[in-house]
Order: C-alpha cells, then sequence, then structure tokens
C-alpha cells in the first residue's frame, strides 16, 4: 500500500475547481482535507490503477439505461433533464418516515471528497474523485424498526423525460437493494458530486448511492425513494437475469460472470498498449468489507 | 455486358472500398478518436465488418438469380476473403491486444464462454475455405470444393449467434443480423428446388 499526497494525484486545474466549489457550497476546508486524505489511502490499495479517471471520461462514457443503452447516450440525452424540485422519500420499517429534498439532503450533510474505484461488470474499471457522504448517516434520520433487515433504493421514473424509459430494457423505475449493515457501512456513500463540483445528470444527479466494493449496477442513480424493507428485495438486474446479476454482486475476480472475465479488467483511458490490470477481490475494499461476508459461500452468494 | 478491362477496374474498385473500414479504424487510433475503451472499439468494429462482409457475400448468389446477372459471382471469393481477413484481424484485436497473448486466460475463456467458443470455432472453420479459395484447389476438390464452401451457411449461422450472445440486453442488432442471414440462406433452399 502507497499513501498518496494530495497534490500527486489532483491536477491542479481540477484542485483549483474544487476550491471554488468549497467556497460555494461554504463547506469547512479543515474536515474536507482530513476526511478525504483516509479515503485517499484506502482507494489506493492497488499501485497498478491509481490514476484519476478524466473529468471527460467520468461523464461521457456512462451505462445509465434510462437514457440509452449506448456508453455515450447519458451525456447526450440527460443534458435537459430537470432536477429540480427532487424529493427522496426515506419509509417502510422506520419509527420516523420523512420527505427530504434534495437542497435540504446537500445542506443538512457536508459532501467530503471520496475517491474510490469504480468496477464495471462489464470488466472496466475508473477512479474517481466523488463527492458525498456515508449513507448511514442520512439513515440514522429515520430510526431503522429491528424488523429492517434490508435497503431498498428507487430510481426517478420520468419516461417524459428519461428515454430509455420508453422501451422495457429494464424492469422500470430501476431498483437495487443492499443487505441493512452493507448499507450502513460508511464506504456506502451518497454520492452529491463529482471533481469538486455537482453532480452531472449523466452520473446520477442529483443524488445517487455509490458501494464502491460491488459492481457498479448496484449503485443506484438519480434516487428518489429509500425504503426499509423486511425481504431481500429483487433488483431490476436480478430481474432481468437472475443467472447472471445476483443480490451481492461483490466485485470478485473467483467468481466470473457467465459471459465475460472478472479475473481482469481494463482500466478506462488507457491507451491502446496498456494492459489489463487484474481485478482484486472487494474492488481492493477487502480491509474494510470482508468482514460483512465471514462465513458465507460468495460463490452461491454472489 | 462489361469489358474484360472494366470487370478488372471494378475489382480494384471494390478491392480497395473493402479495405476502408481498416484504414477507417487504423485513421481513428492515429488521431486519438477512439473512445476510452479503444481496444474495445477496435473488437467491436472489426466484428462488425465481418458480419457485414457475411451478408454481403451471401447476397451475391441470390443477386445473381434475381438480376439474371453473372457478375455478383465475380466477386464472391473476394468477399469471402474479406471475412476472414476482418475476422482475423477481430481475433488478433483480442487475443494479441486485449490478452497479449495470455494463452491461459484465452483457453480459458474459449472453454467457460460459449460466445467466444462458437466465435472461435467460426474463425476456425474459415481457414479450409480461405486455403481452398483459388482455382487451382477448385480443380483438385472438384465436387467436393462446393459442398465444402457450403460450411459458409454453418459459419454465418455462428457469426451471428455469437453477436447474438455476447450482447448484455438489447438485442435489436444481432437480431437484425440472424434474420438477415436466415433470409439470405432460404433462398438457396427455394431456389434450389426450383
Amino acid at each position: 500500500m502507497k499513501n498518496y499526497k494530495y497534490s500527486e494525484i489532483t491536477p491542479e486545474k481540477v484542485y483549483n475547481n474544487r476550491r471554488k466549489f468549497i467556497k460555494s457550497v461554504g463547506l469547512g476546508l479543515g474536515s474536507l482535507s482530513l476526511s478525504s486524505m483516509s479515503l485517499l489511502n484506502n482507494a489506493h490499495s492497488s499501485e497498478s490503477n491509481s490514476e484519476l479517471t478524466s473529468y471527460k471520461d467520468i461523464t461521457t462514457y456512462n451505462n445509465y439505461y434510462e437514457f440509452g443503452t449506448g456508453k455515450g447516450d447519458p451525456y447526450k440525452n440527460s443534458q435537459e433533464f430537470k432536477i429540480k424540485p427532487w424529493s427522496v422519500s426515506i419509509e417502510g420499517e422506520v419509527e420516523n418516515p420523512i420527505t427530504l429534498s434534495a437542497d435540504e439532503i446537500l445542506s443538512l450533510y457536508p459532501s467530503e471528497e471520496r475517491i474510490y474505484r469504480l468496477r464495471c461488470v462489464e470488466g472496466w474499471s475508473m477512479v474517481i474523485p466523488w463527492m458525498g457522504f456515508s449513507l448511514s448517516k442520512l439513515l440514522s434520520k429515520v430510526s431503522i424498526k429491528t424488523e429492517a433487515k434490508f435497503v431498498e433504493f428507487e430510481s426517478v421514473y420520468d419516461p417524459e423525460q428519461m428515454k430509455g424509459q420508453r422501451y422495457p430494457v429494464l424492469n422500470w423505475p430501476y431498483k437495487e437493494g443492499l443487505r441493512i449493515d452493507e448499507a450502513m457501512h460508511s464506504l456506502t456513500t451518497v454520492v452529491t458530486g463529482l471533481y469538486g463540483k455537482a453532480l452531472p445528470n449523466q452520473n446520477g444527479a442529483p443524488l445517487r448511492i455509490f458501494v464502491p466494493w460491488k459492481y457498479g449496477f448496484k449503485s443506484a442513480k438519480a434516487i428518489v425513494k429509500i425504503k426499509l424493507v423486511k425481504k431481500m428485495p429483487t433488483s431490476s438486474w436480478m430481474k432481468a437475469s437472475p443467472r447472471e446479476y445476483g443480490f451481492y454482486s461483490n466485485v470478485n475476480p473467483n467468481v466470473s460472470h457467465p459471459r465475460w472475465s472478472q479475473a481482469s479488467e481494463r482500466v478506462v483511458g488507457g491507451s491502446l498498449l496498456s494492459p489489463r490490470v487484474e481485478t482484486q477481490m472487494f474492488n481492493g475494499y477487502e480491509d474494510e468489507v470482508a468482514n460483512l461476508y465471514s462465513g458465507m459461500d460468495l460463490k452461491k452468494y454472489f | 455486358m462489361l469489358t474484360q478491362t472494366n470487370k478488372i477496374y471494378l475489382k480494384v474498385v471494390i478491392f480497395t472500398l473493402s479495405l476502408v473500414p481498416l484504414f477507417y479504424i487504423i485513421y481513428q487510433i492515429l488521431t486519438n478518436q477512439l473512445g476510452p475503451e479503444p481496444i474495445k472499439d477496435i473488437t467491436h468494429h472489426t466484428g462488425k465488418w465481418t458480419l457485414y462482409f457475411i451478408v454481403i457475400t451471401l447476397a451475391m448468389t441470390p443477386l445473381k438469380k434475381i438480376t439474371k446477372l453473372n457478375i455478383w459471382i465475380n466477386y464472391r471469393r473476394m468477399f469471402g476473403l474479406f471475412i476472414f481477413f476482418y475476422a482475423s484481424v477481430h481475433l488478433m484485436t483480442y487475443v494479441g491486444l486485449d490478452y497479449r497473448f495470455d494463452l491461459t486466460s484465452i483457453g480459458d475463456d474459449i472453454i467457460k464462454k460459449k460466445y467466444i467458443f462458437i466465435g472461435f470455432t467460426a474463425w476456425l472453420l474459415l481457414i479450409p475455405l480461405a486455403v481452398t479459395s483459388n482455382k487451382r484447389m477448385m480443380k483438385i476438390l472438384k465436387d467436393k470444393w462446393k459442398k465444402l464452401h457450403r460450411l459458409i451457411y454453418l459459419i454465418s449461422l455462428f457469426g451471428a449467434i455469437h453477436y447474438l450472445w455476447l450482447v448484455k440486453r438489447d438485442l435489436t442488432e444481432p437480431l437484425i443480423f440472424l434474420a438477415i442471414i436466415l433470409i439470405l440462406l432460404t433462398f438457396r433452399f427455394k431456389f434450389n428446388k426450383n
């Protein structure tokens, strides 16, 4: 493991943008740089893919089927998408169900920079400087009942604005889920921005979830509902192809997808001559999350 | 009717045009126009052009029957060889660029993943066709040549299925390919009966 200095990893332009952003949202400078340092250390347990993916690649190469199935479609088709007003309800097995606007959430929970790897189930990866905060903070607001065992995330359904939802490519609205202990883990993030800027529409604005040790599709975008439930929810991808997409979908090089390799990945933004890199257990976050799955057969619960 | 010289000119033009997809991707590589996953772009591009040349090659016989012109057949062999050419570039992109000749991983892929298995099989089956595509082999093999070259029907189906099996969710394009290939294949049976 190598510790990175802030200056080593952040291009100057980005750094400056970030300063501006901090001023604009009025966050404390001290808390931001401290918290992001520790996360930086976590995020880079591998030297092979430690460089930040460019802003351009992060914002133009996306899987977001609500805006189309092509990688460039989300960027092309989401620019007019309206994210105001926006509200998120937290309901189900909770003592105090609430509905908060996106603005309220942003002001209640200060965002910090969180640099995490993203590993797509298709076999490519990025390193993304997200802005966000732990989902556990938001969930602590509603007093979760002891019956609640899982969390279900629901993304927005708006076929008027989201072209891709006019076709039954997936079961709309997009649904994802986590076990409660996964949801409460500090790495599980409510994302509010990236590269120190507000979250672009194509990346799941205004609010999305990010779970760094799971394949990308587990991280629901543009969420409108967080529901605490007793039973394991069925996600949209599980419904589409249960043989290919399991509930857990932890990044695991030892459990191959029926149709493509999970042992290695291509780092997005590399040249023709950049080699594949080995995929790491739990996407490199094994130290932090392996204890959630002790005693579980990860081949069975894939 | 075209004169012999015109036929040769036409052949040169078609040959050059058939290389355009190759030059196009080379141009994109050199000018840095490929997306964030350039190897995937090259793989998809050459794979698609393999399928396009399968369709073009299979279309020659129906076009001959429909237009009652023999000229189409003059170019069938060249198109067929371009199937092999683009399929080989496609395969080499996967083997050399993507997996850097890591034969253990590739072998594992071929055994475990059915779309790679069927694609690789299709490429293997193309080899005897490419080798026997010259006039000398036609003479040596006589009747057997025609039978051997009917393998392209099977190869074309394998190619379409290879595409169908690898696509994640939206099956529209591979199904269109499969449909076109099936239509072109039914022409064979229809005209054979007549």
